[in-house]
């Protein structure tokens, strides 16, 4: 699975579920709902900026605290393609994929990438390439069945295949 | 192996399993609550697949029961319907927080796998079973399935020696736990407690300290069972055997000495559960809000520490002291002992039971710049209301005693 896209947006370490879809401004489950609030509260400009469709960096402990599902299907519709972060706490890690979310575990990122750059991901080689510099890093190693699952769109598409 | 690696070994069928194996477990008990549910329940049905083991699934309606609002309502309703259409035997609406539920209603046993849709989920460690926290599509899958994956993971030893002094707790451990690993200390590890304190500490202690791993990162706590574990559970001491313990040559990534003898009371402090101080350190923060509840401090222990200093003292009348026992037989044994008539009599709010106030759906919501002290296991920005809104976490004892002087104040000047 190979996802090329531009750098849209840039959030710190240990962003909380809490602040990618708040409870104080979830009045409905329905993706396009969340997605206009997410990560309001921590960036008002956040859903516009994520518009074209494209990637999130982030730092340490993306996703952690709660197990809320609302946090990646709220990035997903606001029209984040890919999350590139230092690390994810491991609900967030298994919660995006299950929802067809890709993401990508690459420590020293975070000082690597700005708005703007243009990035080349391949889950099962393990690398990202940032195009400015040619850089190619290696990105944390994910199950062969997990990016299986990615590429179905999510674990509801993989069940349906089977049957 | 380490209790969990025996516990991952057995599910999966396998004689010993390692750090960084992923295994396919056979999942015991799995639980879910009306916020999470409708996240699945309309992909499940399409799937229109029959759920593996009906005995095995619990339901609780916990996160805001009643509704304070539509759409929790509609959650109620969602998943009513859903339990009412599959025929789910193991409902309970307006019976308490699930994860006190699960442990009084007799679904935990050492040894058991159990999964839940809930971060908490992990509380249940406390009885020495493998219980972590999935998101509410990972449901789906285990509700056809019967079984997940799971990646086996590096565990952190955690040995805590001496005597908890007066009005020092469970909570005041794993918030000063927190102030070494930090809230990402323990990600996709076990965090495993044992050592002198942990054997002398009640049920409720070690629930409260399981409950808190998830937030710093960990994939489970642990505490392996005991007599008192028994005794708790009305469970058979002979039946453990001895695969539910850690074997004493086992590997842990880390291990962490702690003597807490000469521990003061802890407190975490705004925006985040690794901002820890003694609360000598920050008395006089003035507060506004004062919350004795969830399934990380809404215990029997709890209301009764808290109602230990409501006997000779009464609420700050700029204080909002909610109390909200985290099951119905709590609450019903505390009306029993005389806690909920001292508590009322002293100014507290005693609502009904159900997570409340912890997660900003309702029953304490904060305001703007609103301060609140609260026995619940976050403090992130915007988890209870407002994103201005200031949470400190400590135990029941440390808020009632903060709730008496409308600042932040150390229990043990107040006995």
């Amino acid at each position: 699975m190979v996802i090329q896209s531009k750098v849209l947006a840039k959030l710190g370490d240990n962003i909380a579920t809490e602040m990618i879809a708040a409870a104080a401004f979830v009045t409905s489950s329905k993706p396009e709902d969340l997605g206009r609030i997410a990560c309001k509260g921590i960036d008002p400009d956040f859903a516009d900026k994520m518009k074209p469709v494209g990637v999130l960096v982030a730092g340490k402990n993306f996703g952690c605290s709660s197990s809320r599902e609302w946090a990646p299907v709220a990035l997903k519709a606001a029209g984040v393609r890919l999350i590139i972060a230092e690390f994810f706490a491991r609900i967030f890690y298994r919660n995006a994929i299950n929802l067809g979310l890709p993401i990508v575990e690459c420590p020293g990122i975070f000082e690597k990438l700005e708005i703007g750059d243009d990035v080349e991901a391949d889950l099962e080689k393990g690398l990202l390439r940032i195009s400015k510099s040619g850089e190619c890093l290696k990105i944390s190693a994910m199950p062969k069945f997990l990016i299986r699952r990615l590429s179905l769109g999510g674990l509801i598409p993989e069940l349906e295949k089977e049957s | 192996m380490n209790i969990t690696e025996k516990i991952l070994a057995r599910a999966s069928g396998q004689k010993s399993v390692k750090p960084g194996d992923i295994v396919e477990a056979r999942v015991d008990v799995a639980l879910f609550h009306e916020k999470a549910g409708p996240g699945f329940f309309e992909n499940f049905e399409k799937l229109g697949r029959e759920i593996w083991d009906k005995n095995k699934v619990v339901v609780v309606a916990d996160h805001a029961v009643p509704p304070s609002n539509i759409y929790s309502a509609n959650c109620i309703l969602e998943t009513r319907n859903f339990v009412l259409r599959h025929r789910l035997p193991h409902f309970y609406l307006g019976k308490g927080i699930c994860h006190q539920i699960m442990a009084e209603e007799g679904f935990v046993k050492p040894g058991l796998v159990i999964v839940g849709a809930d971060s908490h989920t992990v509380t249940q460690g406390a009885f020495g079973a493998f219980a972590t926290a999935v998101g509410s599509t990972e449901m789906a899958w285990i509700l056809a399935k019967g079984s997940l994956w799971f990646r086996v993971p590096e565990a952190i030893r955690i040995k805590v020696e001496g005597s908890l002094s007066e009005m020092v707790f469970g909570k005041d451990i794993i918030v000063k736990i927190f102030g070494i690993l930090g809230i990402d200390g323990a990600t996709y590890k076990t965090l495993e407690f044992m050592g002198s304190t942990i054997d002398e500490l009640s049920i409720d202690g070690r629930m409260t300290m399981c409950n808190m791993v998830v937030d710093a990162g960990a994939k489970n706590g642990i505490i392996g069972p005991d007599q008192r574990t028994c005794e708790y559970l009305q469970y058979r001491a002979d039946a453990f055997g001895e695969t539910v313990q850690s074997d004493s040559d086992a590997d842990y990534a880390r291990t962490i000495d702690l003597n807490v003898a000469q521990m003061e009371p802890q407190v975490a402090c705004p925006h985040s559960m690794d901002n820890v101080k003694n609360v000598r350190e920050i008395q006089d923060i003035k507060i506004d809000q004062a919350f004795i509840g969830t399934c990380t401090g809404g215990r029997l222990e709890d209301l009764r520490a808290a109602s230990r200093l409501f006997r000779k003292h009464r609420v700050h009348p700029e204080v909002m002291l909610v109390i909200t026992p985290a099951s119905n037989k709590i609450y019903q044994r505390a009306l029993d002992e005389g806690l909920i008539q001292t508590l009322i009599q002293a100014g507290a709010m005693v609502t009904n039971s159900n997570c409340g106030a912890c997660g900003g759906g309702g029953m304490g919501v904060l305001g703007e710049n609103e301060v609140c002290i609260s026995t619940a296991s976050r403090n992130t920005r915007g988890r209870m209301g407002h994103v201005s809104g200031q949470i400190y976490l400590a135990s029941a004892a440390t808020v009632a005693a903060s709730a008496i002087k409308g600042k932040v104040t150390d229990p043990r000047e107040m006995i």
